[in-house]
């Protein structure tokens, strides 16, 4: 119940913060402190976390514990299919969204794009690892049609749901939703005047695409690819649904180490913790600084 | 010009694409969810899993999270965001940030911190009794939804002209809260709950807070059946799918209900 007086003690320091003068930020003060409690304090925890040993003594056994083979391996894993998966998703739902935007496609097909993407790029999680081993499972429908219908059995061929390719292409159904939902508003952005003039200048769609489009759409492009990585990164549900332990990414590593699945070393918990710190912060980090560029440009 | 031509042609193909990639495990899953019975179609697979008290426990148990996520997140957000803008406005960029910063700290990096953070041998032990760690959920969801909330809220503030209805309410005699409950949450109402239905489709089949705090809800039954049955999970997928696109259509209509009174006050 202490959380949901919260707002009374706005409404109680705002009373307070009347006379002016530097005590308005009192207003704030129940946000920033349940920020604090329940946000930036428990990350902290976590980093500090990494850098200490049992004793709560400073150390970097922790980091370099990361440096073994098979937590490196893990990292790799993890790095490897988000990427896989922002960058198709990337392609694909620029082509999407280029096809809604600029391909000449009849108006109203448009709506109903735009609501699905936005409750595709929701549908992470434990359901959609159901929808793809349903689909793509031994039993499901797409691997029975293929092996009834057309004589090719995926699974005889290499293919498994529980794998790389399995979970990038699972990964894939809210990535290029997300793409779509965001590159839209950058293709809109595009002035038709720019077409019209590398017309006039006898330009193709080629070079339009490569000397006039891109470079203007390259920050966006590059930004949601950032935002994209950083979405798969963090990605556990999915993966715990539809691999169980089987496939070693980062996040699965960390929720077996937390649930006390192979609980060795509490310490490397927090130092699995802090290296996905380290790599999301980083995908940001390039997404904010390309998205700060591209807005110079793409404005309506 | 051939160049318009095929650009048709080019985009007809990647929409085709797109509707195979996205229909193809929609249709696959409800196929599927019909198979539970050996050679015929049936719904034998939703009246197994409706029927489980497990179901009808954990998913009741989501929905009153969900529901106190919204609340907790309303009486924060909303505030804050009215506050900021209409007497902090150099403090903006900061609590943006920190708004932001779910999206860029993973949830189980969190829920993590919370574990240690509040443990039973801690200032805090609020993971000692069920209670506490009802209440550390609800609050790590509310960290969850938080970039959706604000941004939905500051959205809906920015249409409203907050330090003129402010000083009107205060001529007329009205309070602080009394501005917020009759003014300010009325005004961005539609706003409030567009990021309500956003926040109960991420909270209703949430995962890694549930799972590590150990807590009975949607997101661990969901992951349990997957784990031992055959037919049920592409049920439950087909049942959570649609609460998702309830959730979101819902916001839709929302959001257009609220164009059609804006055009109305601009008459």
């Amino acid at each position: 119940m202490s959380v949901i007086s919260e707002p009374v003690e706005t409404a109680a320091a705002t009373v307070i913060a009347k006379p002016r003068r530097s005590l308005a930020w009192l207003g704030i003060l129940p946000f920033l402190i349940f920020a604090l409690l329940f946000l930036i304090l428990p990350t902290l925890n976590i980093v500090i976390g990494a850098f200490q040993n049992p004793a709560g003594e400073f150390t970097l056994a922790n980091i370099q514990k990361l440096f073994h083979p098979s937590i490196l391996a893990s990292y790799w894993i993890s790095i490897k299919v988000s990427v896989a998966s922002a960058l198709l998703g990337c392609l694909i739902g620029f082509a999407i969204a280029a096809a809604i935007v600029l391909g000449g496609l009849p108006a109203w097909i448009r709506s109903p794009i735009m609501t699905f993407s936005g409750v595709a790029s929701n549908f992470a999680g434990v359901p959609l690892a159901f929808a793809f081993l349903a689909t793509l499972g031994r039993l499901g429908l797409v691997t029975v049609l293929l092996r009834e219908g057309f004589g090719i059995n995926i699974y005889a061929h290499g293919f498994n749901i529980l794998s790389f390719w399995g979970l990038t292409l699972t990964y894939l159904f809210f990535q290029i939703p997300l793409m779509i939902l965001i590159i839209t508003p950058a293709l809109d952005g595009l002035k038709r005047e720019w077409r019209e003039a590398a017309a006039i200048l006898g330009a193709n769609g080629f070079q339009y695409w490569t000397m006039v489009a891109l470079p203007i759409l390259w920050p966006a492009l590059l930004g949601t690819f950032a935002l994209l990585f950083a979405n798969a990164f963090g990605a556990v549900a999915t993966a715990y649904a539809l691999t169980g332990s089987s496939l070693s990414i980062v996040p699965i590593v960390l929720f077996a180490q937390i649930r006390g699945d192979v609980l060795q070393d509490p310490h490397l918990g927090y130092a699995l913790a802090f290296g996905m710190i380290v790599v999301t912060i980083i995908a940001n980090t390039i997404y904010l600084w390309m998205r700060a560029r591209s807005e110079r440009w793409v404005k309506s | 010009m051939s160049f318009w031509r095929s650009n048709r042609f080019w985009a007809w193909i990647a929409l085709s694409f797109g509707i195979l990639y996205f229909a193809l495990p929609l249709i696959g899953t409800f196929e599927f969810s019909l198979r539970m019975k050996r050679g015929e179609y049936s719904f034998e697979a939703y009246r197994v899993i409706l029927g489980d008290p497990r179901f009808q426990a954990t998913f009741l148990y989501s929905v009153m999270m969900a529901l106190l996520t919204i609340v907790v997140g309303v009486l924060l957000v909303v505030p804050t965001a009215y506050w900021v803008r209409l007497k902090l406005p150099r403090w903006r960029p900061v609590v943006e940030f920190i708004t932001l910063l779910p999206l860029i700290i993973p949830a189980i990096v969190i829920v993590f911190g919370y574990i240690r953070m509040y443990n039973t041998s801690s200032v805090l032990p609020l993971t000692g009794s069920a209670f506490g760690t009802d209440i550390l959920m609800v609050c790590g969801y509310t960290v969850l939804a938080l970039p959706y909330m604000y941004r939905a809220v500051d959205t809906g503030l920015r249409t409203l002209d907050v330090t003129t209805l402010t000083e009107a309410a205060e001529s007329l005699g009205a309070n602080k809260v009394t501005i917020l409950a009759k003014i300010i949450l009325p005004n961005v109402l539609v706003a409030i709950l567009s990021g309500a239905f956003l926040t109960f489709a991420i909270v209703i089949g949430e995962f890694v807070f549930a799972a590590l705090l150990n807590r009975p809800a949607f997101g661990p039954f969901m992951q349990l059946i997957g784990a031992n049955r055959a037919y049920e999970p592409a049920a439950l997928a087909v049942i959570a799918f649609s609460i998702t696109w309830l959730c979101m259509g819902l916001m839709q209509l929302v959001t257009r209900l609220q164009k059609h009174t804006q055009v109305k006050q601009f008459r």
